[in-house]
């Protein structure tokens, strides 16, 4: 039944194969980059793509291929964990205010809209104040944003199911809150939750881009696609190829997440659609 | 139902409003509370005397208890007076009105650029539904809403600023000094912030609008004998701009922090470098003024939506948000 869902949505296949192939492609660096990350060669700097490197080489002499591999792997790991954070938090609250209601649902609801209030960038700026610049710092900023977007989500989702005739029936079985939350509520919002998770990986690489651009977010010698623009800041007026790499990649990646989480909503229920699914800005 | 429950709602709308304010203005004061470091001594420098130190303190009102201090600062913001920034030794209020100068008309610029763009395109989507302009403009949508902001910035220095030598790659000079040129510096910046907003806006509004004319009121106008287009435009186009509205006041939300990142590429003196320069110089006065002044900014414009979404839906009014 799956395989059938997935041969009548083409975009859905091509989205998740692009998205899984640079994730392995980030994956692989763990073990085998072409050069070695850190590896300067300022004899060998400015090249442009050639046999020896692929895509050229940076301001240092290191292999941008290489950079290039590294920095996807640390976006696609800050955004998942932020991801994670969102979901970890964002789905119990959620859950919580439609299982409780009253007062929780409430609280809920003014934390959210608490939350809203703070940008992302807002909050990686106090978090940097705080505690200097750095990977974590991002994944926790990016996390805190998801956390009121998967809130209202799994709010907005688990409305629907309470209103159904077997969640009274489970209440009149003598059921608590929490455990229909966890037994019927969490698994029927599960395909929103994960169309939603996609919406938010891609929205997250962009924000660690941002984030790592103006600084607040990964730091060398660590590298990341957005560290790698900030790098080319200063050069890329005489030198554009070092910010057109990294920015194509983010492109692409953020593209490929795109196309699967609307091929993903297509293919799990078409009527997903015009549920509470927010494609907002970060 | 008459002209109480609009009141009510605004009124629960405006209280909810101030009690988010003040939750913020908490979180930022006990945040940069616990940060570690003590302005004055950060001030003087390492050599100086505890008693200048002390004394210091004293003169900044940092020996007051925590409570004391944010009573105080808040009724200070009430009346106007964000405090004195302790290393430009000048009104915070003022240095924000300053930087405002610049992250204001450049979200405005972008705003009204995405929706120039992006509610046509989205319009003509829809009208064409299932067709290759169709199938065309959102592959367009799709890969603007992917391309980062400050990225397609350096994109259009190369172009428009490098090669073209029509607009200046960066800088800002005051208004005051030459009104054209620095409207001239916000161009490029404006239009790198409007793209991902109006992809979205095209996505939104084409959604919008292909579910109205799947509704009941639009066949009946095409069963009055209007055609298709003149049903979409009169009845259709004006149902639509419901959920584009609350987009909208979103969007212009995130987009005044999205100038946090944008000015970096123009070298623009915003709001988001005045924060940077305050945080690495431990100007905490400025920092948590700066920041409350863009969470002030965000939940106000939140605001502003609701009420003209109250306003403007008739089905909306005296309902809880």
């Amino acid at each position: 039944m799956i395989w059938q869902s997935v041969r009548r949505h083409p975009s859905l296949v091509i989205g998740l194969m692009a998205a899984a192939g640079f994730a392995l492609l980030g994956l692989i660096s763990l073990w085998w980059t072409p050069y070695p990350i850190e590896q300067i060669n300022i004899a060998r700097r400015f090249l442009g793509p050639m046999a020896d490197h692929w895509l050229g080489t940076d301001h240092l002499g290191r292999d941008m291929l290489s950079l290039v591999m590294r920095g996807t792997l640390t976006s696609f790991v800050v955004a998942a964990l932020g991801v994670l954070i969102g979901v970890g938090i964002g789905v119990p609250l959620g859950l919580a205010a439609v299982a409780w209601g009253g007062l929780v649902e409430w609280l809920v609801l003014r934390f959210s809209d608490l939350t809203f209030a703070f940008p992302a960038v807002i909050v990686a700026i106090l978090i940097a104040a705080l505690a200097g610049p750095g990977e974590t710092n991002a994944i926790v900023a990016i996390g805190i944003f998801n956390i009121p977007v998967f809130a209202r989500v799994a709010r907005g989702g688990a409305l629907a199911i309470a209103t159904q005739d077997y969640v009274a029936a489970a209440r009149l079985a003598g059921l608590g809150n929490a455990a229909i939350a966890a037994r019927h509520l969490l698994p029927n919002i599960m395909s929103l939750l994960i169309v939603q998770g996609t919406i938010q990986l891609s929205l997250g690489i962009l924000a660690e881009a941002g984030l790592s651009y103006i600084g607040l977010g990964t730091q060398p010698p660590a590298t990341s696609l957005g560290l790698m623009l900030r790098d080319a800041q200063s050069l890329f007026l005489i030198h554009p190829s070092l910010s057109l790499v990294p920015g194509l990649t983010i492109v692409l990646i953020v593209i490929a997440l795109n196309i699967a989480g609307d091929g993903l909503r297509d293919a799990m229920d078409p009527r997903l659609r015009h549920q509470g699914l927010s494609h907002g800005a970060g | 139902m008459g002209v109480f429950p609009v009141t009510l709602f605004l009124v629960r709308r405006i209280a909810g409003f101030a009690a988010t304010l003040f939750v913020a203005a908490l979180i930022i004061f006990l945040l940069l509370d616990l940060l570690p470091g003590d302005p004055a001594r950060f001030i003087l420098g390492i050599n100086a005397s505890p008693e200048a130190v002390a004394a210091l303190r004293v003169q900044m009102g940092l020996d007051a208890p925590a409570h004391e201090r944010f009573l105080r600062w808040v009724s200070g913001m009430l009346m106007g007076d964000f405090g004195l920034s302790t290393t430009q030794r000048l009104p915070v209020a003022t240095l924000i009105a300053e930087r405002m100068a610049v992250t204001l008309p450049l979200s405005l610029i972008a705003m009204v650029v995405s929706v120039v763009v992006g509610l046509p395109i989205g319009i003509l989507a829809a009208m064409r539904r299932g067709r290759p302009t169709d199938t065309a403009l959102m592959v367009v949508a799709q890969t603007g809403v992917a391309v980062p902001n400050f990225w397609f910035g350096m994109l259009l220095t190369l172009v428009f600023a490098v090669s073209l030598r029509w607009l200046p790659t960066g800088g800002f000079v005051p208004w005051d000094e030459d009104a054209g040129a620095a409207a001239r510096g916000l161009i490029l910046p404006g239009l790198a912030l409007a793209l991902p907003q109006a992809s979205i806006l095209a996505r939104v509004m084409r959604t919008a609008l292909v579910d109205v004319t799947e509704q009941d009121f639009i066949r009946t106008a095409r069963a009055k004998g209007l055609t298709k287009s003149e049903a979409i435009w009169r009845h259709g186009v004006r149902n639509a701009l419901l959920p584009v509205l609350t987009i909208l006041g979103l969007q212009f939300a995130y987009l005044i922090a999205g100038t946090v990142i944008v000015e970096n590429v123009f070298f623009l003196p915003g709001l988001g470098r005045l924060i940077f320069t305050a945080i690495s110089e431990r100007d905490l006065v400025l920092v948590r003024g700066a920041t409350i002044a863009l969470v002030v900014v965000t939940t106000a414009t939140m605001l502003i939506v609701d009420i003209a979404y109250a306003l403007v839906d008739p089905r909306l009014k005296g309902r809880d948000a």
